[in-house]
């Protein structure tokens, strides 16, 4: 058993090391809260951790004294102990006493969270945004701005942003792992919630968070993911600002860029929008509107955001995102008409 | 080994259905069947609840003007009987009279019959007159579903019911088929005491919006 | 009479095995059905790692792991912890109570065919279009939306073994109730027949949800029915209830005998009754019946609103409190004994830190809130499996070496098992530690792949190495059993010497009839109680006498074949084929033909006289 306990020190200090190398990604790791909603859970993570510590430090000085001090010596049979009254009432009720510390501010804060009284205040001014997921993209609308976007969520920092959920498709959940935990996008019913993303922890994390699908929606879950690019209000509202500007469709300005929009408007105009103005339904809107595409942080989600990349991913979408619903959608396109497709996408920028 | 003995009305025990340790297990088993049948049941009708009148569009009937209350009180009232009908043959049963026994069992069998003939006829109607099926809306098939499982249990007692009647009717009662006899009154009250929920849930409170 | 006068020969080993209603030799069949399925669900887990031990792997295709991730927990939890679990309840219950066998040795037969085509049903799904994908919580949304008939096999295969389990609840009811031996009163009952029973009651009224579910998606799937189909007014929420309704009970369904297999073994190996016996036994009812009051916890991010979650997280944490109570009582037993560090005690005392590891895990999730960020990452995986692994596996494989010499009268190789246990320990430790933090920095589980640049690369590689250890610890474990049966050592009645229930009173493996006469017991740990009175064995608490016993059939064989032939028929239904239809009415002609022959044939057992157990005296009867 001393093989056990030389285990044991050996394995606490590999966790040790593990845990000072890092709390994960300032973009992405739960345990670098940046914003309230992932300060409230950081602290409960916290006094959880805490008492549990406690319960497994008093659990494991049992355990060690009777690891090295009750071995069998002998054949001596022991005296038959039938419990005791005393004991077990101090670990039924001391137990009880941890779980109330932990209990309240659960409720309190579970309370907290669901808190989105404001969107429906009548002209409140809070920033909402309807987030739809899909198989498997992202698409973020700003019902008060009148605009569409896809896959990049863009957001002022420092302030409240409540969000509407649901699904076009099946079941996903939406989830930004350093500024707040996630809520389920269901099919049958809007869910609502709210994200604040603090301005000094986005900066430390590039102004650029990481998002994901936490439910199992598909062969491309592990691909469903999205980025939140945090903005000052001012920068938001400018952004805002030029996003409504493109009231249709802009012209391509270089002579490849040209034979680009000729083509996407023949074979890709019909699901991917290219103004962001609101006026498909929603379940008609088959794939991420591509208004600024060329200010995206990725291709698809996933992949960099470059032309060489960008011609993959039409090339064989298949490929980059199994099961993903754009394969097929379009005819083959030859090298040339990859190249001006390209051309044009990249040029689809609505702040200069 | 006990069905070869004699048996008369003064060695028949007062307990038919539990004078062997097989029969107490059998009884005991049947019992906790029952309490699993209750959950599966119990999940029917939160189902149903749930979808009750969740319809795709306005075209489709709801709950309130769908159902047809005479028609289900006479059922309701043909079950109940035949849930009585089934004690008396539990009494003769307990008093050794296999003959009295099988004819209370005969006229259960018959009302249990009747009433599914009702509920066919009900489910026909519906489909015919509004359109209500199976694949209509979510509400159809929690009403069909629900209804249905009930109906299914229903004839599959009566065929358990057939089925003892006939094995038995040559050589009457003994302590190996007496407690069949109990266990199978016993499933006929269940479906009764469910049938009582369902025209409660279903159609009393549909009736009420 | 020699109706039960063994036959030799292999042909005639099978077909008694195929028709045996002998609780012992359907816990054999359960043992290596059970087996056989987890070393299938450990393949399929392996693949898991090799796929994620670095980023962007194509070790195997999108499409494949989902199916793989499926299988894994569907096998894993359905398809070998449950049945090893009942392996052990039908070896060890029985005997414990001092009964012949269990109250409804048909119905035994009959659960344990049922849950072996289930199972058969479920896994041929590789060898047509594909297994389930949905996970194994196979939500509406997704199930419905999966092409191919994976989620289908899933559906039709847990419908059938689901049955075979619910009949086996029902009979282990039964049988403690109303087959205890005179003077095994309920508060003498060992505690592992306790958790046998509270199970047993848990598996009543937790798997009628679940069956209702699996019956609902197979309306809308191969009939059309609307049940979670949200244009036509469908909720698939409804089935996210109903799953978990089935799920969290089902957990407690699979720990609680794991409790009470340690139960057993820490008194054994510490020569010391158990602590708290009645604390014991009230914190395993306890358990039982919150472990019904919070399933909803699995749903705190699907949307049900504040009041639901915070209602669900308070009651969530209330299980702590009785699994507490347990803890301590077992560090108590040992405290002041005698411990001998036996390799089933090796199990044992590794699940104490293991499972409280993952029980203050459970307690972390509890916090709603805070579960928000951990719902469906790799914390999850890494909780679920410190609780699974460390609690069930630990307990099954600590109870196949307790239990190996009173099932198959031979003793396992000790020193092998230690070899097992330790490469068990570390490579359980190794995969799943490090799973806790892949979760907080932000992994989601059930993914096929992830990008590099997360921070995820050294630790997944980490996990995935855990999982060769764990590997080896299998292989060597098979080479035991092979080697133990090879050699074929024959044992006394009590092996480990240190036996304190009627198991050990009884030879290794028991005469089919268990008992000769029946014993009296004078208190708990009937048996260590005699020895330590000095005698041999137990009182007698009636006369030798005839003993009735069952018939053998093979009517349970063909009626779960029937029902597996006819979910073949329901299935191909779907795509239009000709001969679908005829193939569900052979297969349910065959399954209510077994029944209607069952229900008219008499079947009233058969009796040994008191002649032939007098002859039976020193012979022992081979399996």
């Amino acid at each position: 058993m001393k093989r056990l306990a030389k285990w044991r020190l050996i394995s606490i200090f590999a966790i040790l090391s593990l845990i000072l190398s890092g709390c994960g990604e300032p973009f992405l790791s739960t345990l670098r809260p940046a914003g309230e909603v992932a300060d409230i859970q950081y602290d409960l993570m916290k006094l959880s951790t805490l008492i549990m510590v406690g319960v497994i430090a008093v659990v494991m000085v049992i355990f060690v004294i009777v690891l090295v001090k009750f071995r069998r010596k002998d054949e001596k049979i022991p005296k038959q102990v039938e419990g005791s009254h005393k004991l077990e009432i101090i670990w039924t009720v001391v137990p009880i006493l941890l779980l109330l510390i932990l209990a309240v501010p659960t409720v309190a804060a579970t309370f907290k969270l669901a808190d989105v009284s404001p969107m429906d205040k009548e002209d409140s001014d809070a920033l909402v945004i309807n987030v739809r997921s899909n198989l498997y993209w992202w698409e973020f609308e700003y019902p008060g701005e009148g605009i569409v976007t896809g896959q990049d969520l863009v957001v002022p920092t420092d302030e409240k942003v409540y969000f509407n959920l649901i699904s076009s498709d099946v079941k996903h959940s939406f989830w930004v792992p350093a500024v707040g935990g996630k809520l389920d996008t269901n099919t049958e019913n809007v869910n609502k919630f709210w994200l604040e993303f603090d301005s000094k922890k986005a900066k430390e994390a590039g102004d650029l968070f990481y998002g994901k699908c936490a439910e199992l929606c598909g062969p491309s879950h592990a691909l469903m993911d999205f980025k939140v690019k945090t903005l000052s209000r001012d920068d938001f509202e400018n952004w805002v600002a030029d996003m409504k500007d493109v009231k249709e469709p802009v012209q391509a300005k270089t002579d490849l860029a040209q034979q680009g929009q000729e083509i996407f408007n023949k074979s890709c105009i019909s699901c991917h929008a290219v103004t962001p103005g609101n006026t498909t339904p929603p379940e008609a809107r088959f794939a991420p509107n591509l208004t600024n595409f060329g200010e995206r942080s990725r291709i698809a989600g996933v992949l960099d955001h470059n032309e060489e990349e960008l011609k993959n991913w039409l090339r064989t979408p298949e490929k980059y995102k199994p099961g993903n619903l754009m394969t097929d959608k379009y005819p083959q396109l030859t090298e040339e008409q990859l190249d001006a497709l390209t051309a044009y996408l990249m040029e689809l920028k609505v702040q200069e | 080994m006990h069905a070869e003995e004699k048996l008369s009305l003064e060695t028949w025990p007062a307990e038919p259905e539990k004078s062997t340790l097989e029969a107490k297990n059998k009884f005991l088993g049947f019992w906790f069947f029952l309490g699993g049948e209750t959950v599966l049941f119990a999940s029917l009708f939160a189902t149903y609840l749930a979808l009750k009148d969740k319809v795709p569009d306005s075209t489709h009937t709801l709950a309130k003007d769908l159902y047809d209350l005479p028609l289900t009180f006479v059922a309701t009232m043909l079950l109940l009987t035949s849930s009585l009908t089934s004690v008396y043959a539990m009494y003769h049963m307990k008093n050794f009279n296999a003959k009295k026994m099988n004819t209370w069992l005969i006229i259960t069998v018959l009302l249990g019959a009747a009433f599914l003939a009702l509920e066919v006829y009900e489910f026909s109607h519906y489909v015919h007159e509004y359109n209500h099926t199976f694949t209509s809306s979510a509400f159809g098939s929690a009403f069909y579903t629900l209804t249905g499982f009930h109906g299914a249990h229903v004839a599959f007692g009566l065929m358990w019911f057939l089925t003892l009647i006939i094995r038995n009717s040559k050589r009457g009662l003994n302590l190996y088929n007496a407690p069949k006899f109990y266990v199978a009154s016993l499933y006929w009250h269940f479906i009764d005491v469910v049938w009582v929920f369902i025209f409660t849930v279903v159609y009393l409170m549909g009736m009420v919006g | 009479m020699s109706t039960y006068a063994q036959k030799k020969g292999f042909g005639a080993t099978i077909w008694d095995f195929l028709t045996t209603v002998d609780h012992k030799k359907i816990a054999i069949l359960y043992l290596i059905a059970g087996g056989f399925f987890f070393v299938i669900g450990g393949l399929e887990a392996v693949f898991i790692r090799i796929q994620l031990a670095v980023p962007n792997n194509d070790f195997v295709s999108a499409g494949l792991f989902n199916e793989i991730i499926t299988m894994h927990g569907t096998t894993m939890i359905f398809l070998a912890a449950m049945p090893l679990v009942f392996a052990f309840m039908n070896a060890v219950m029985p005997l414990q109570i001092g009964a012949r066998d269990v109250a409804f040795p048909f119905l035994n037969a009959l659960g344990f065919w049922l849950f072996f085509f289930g199972g058969v049903f479920l896994n041929l799904s590789w060898f047509f279009d594909g297994a389930p994908d949905a996970g194994w919580t196979s939500y509406a949304s997704l199930a419905m939306a999966s092409k191919g008939h994976g989620v289908d096999f899933y559906v039709l295969g847990l419908q059938i073994s689901g049955l075979g389990t619910l009949i086996g609840g029902i009979n282990f009811l039964v049988t403690i109730i109303n087959m205890r031996a005179p003077g095994m009163t309920y508060m003498r009952m060992p505690l592992f027949t306790w958790t046998t029973f509270v199970t047993s009651a848990l598996i009543l009224f937790a798997f009628p949800p679940l069956t209702v579910g699996l019956v609902l998606m197979m309306f809308d799937r191969m009939f059309g029915s609307n049940f979670f189909v949200t244009t036509m007014g469908g909720n698939t929420v409804i089935w996210e209830h109903l799953f978990w309704i089935f799920g969290h009970p089902e957990v407690y369904i699979l720990i609680l005998p794991a409790f009470g297999i340690f139960s057993e073994i820490m008194p054994m190996f510490s020569r010391k009754r158990l602590f708290g016996y009645s604390s014991m036994v009230f914190a395993t009812v306890l358990i039982g019946f919150l472990g019904f009051m919070v399933w909803a916890h699995h749903m705190f991010t699907t949307g049900l609103g504040p009041v639901a979650n915070a209602i669900f997280a308070v009651a969530t944490m209330a299980i702590a409190v009785p699994t507490g109570i347990k803890i301590f009582n077992w560090l108590l037993t040992m405290w002041g004994g005698s411990v001998k560090f036996t390799t089933p005690m090796h199990y044992a005392i590794a699940f104490i830190p293991s499972f409280v590891a993952g029980g203050v895990t459970g307690v972390m999730l509890a916090v709603a809130a805070a579960d928000y960020q951990y719902h469906d990452t790799y914390f999850v995986v890494a909780h679920f499996h410190y609780v699974i692994v460390g609690g069930v596996v630990f307990a099954l494989l600590a109870g196949t070496h307790l239990y190996w010499p009173k099932m198959f009268g031979t003793m396992l190789n000790e020193t092998l098992g230690k070899i097992t246990f330790w490469l068990f320990f570390i490579g359980f430790h190794m995969t799943f530690f490090i799973q806790h933090f892949l979760g907080l920095w932000g992994m989601p589980r059930r993914v096929f792949t992830y990008l590099p640049g997360q921070g995820f690369e050294t630790s997944n590689l980490i996990s995935s190495l855990g999982a060769v250890f764990m590997s080896l610890a299998v292989l060597v474990l098979l080479y035991n059993i092979i080697m133990t049966s090879v050699k074929n050592v024959r044992v006394g009645n009590d092996p480990w010497g240190d036996g304190r229930t009627l198991e050990w009173s009884l030879p290794s493996p028991p005469p089919f009839y268990n008992f000769k006469q029946l014993p009296l017991v004078r208190g708990l740990d009937a048996y260590w109680l005699e020895k330590m009175e000095g005698k041999k064995g137990m009182t007698p608490a009636e006369p030798l006498g005839d003993i009735h016993m069952p018939n053998s059939s093979f009517l349970p064989f063909m009626m779960s074949f029937g029902l597996f032939v006819a979910a073949f028929g329901a299935l191909f239904n779907m795509d239009d084929k000709a001969w679908s239809i005829p193939v569900i009415v052979l297969g349910l002609l065959i399954t209510f033909g077994s029944m209607f022959i069952r229900s008219v044939k008499d079947d009233h057992g058969f009796h040994i006289h008191k002649e032939e157990l007098m002859d039976d005296e020193d012979k022992g009867v081979k399996a």
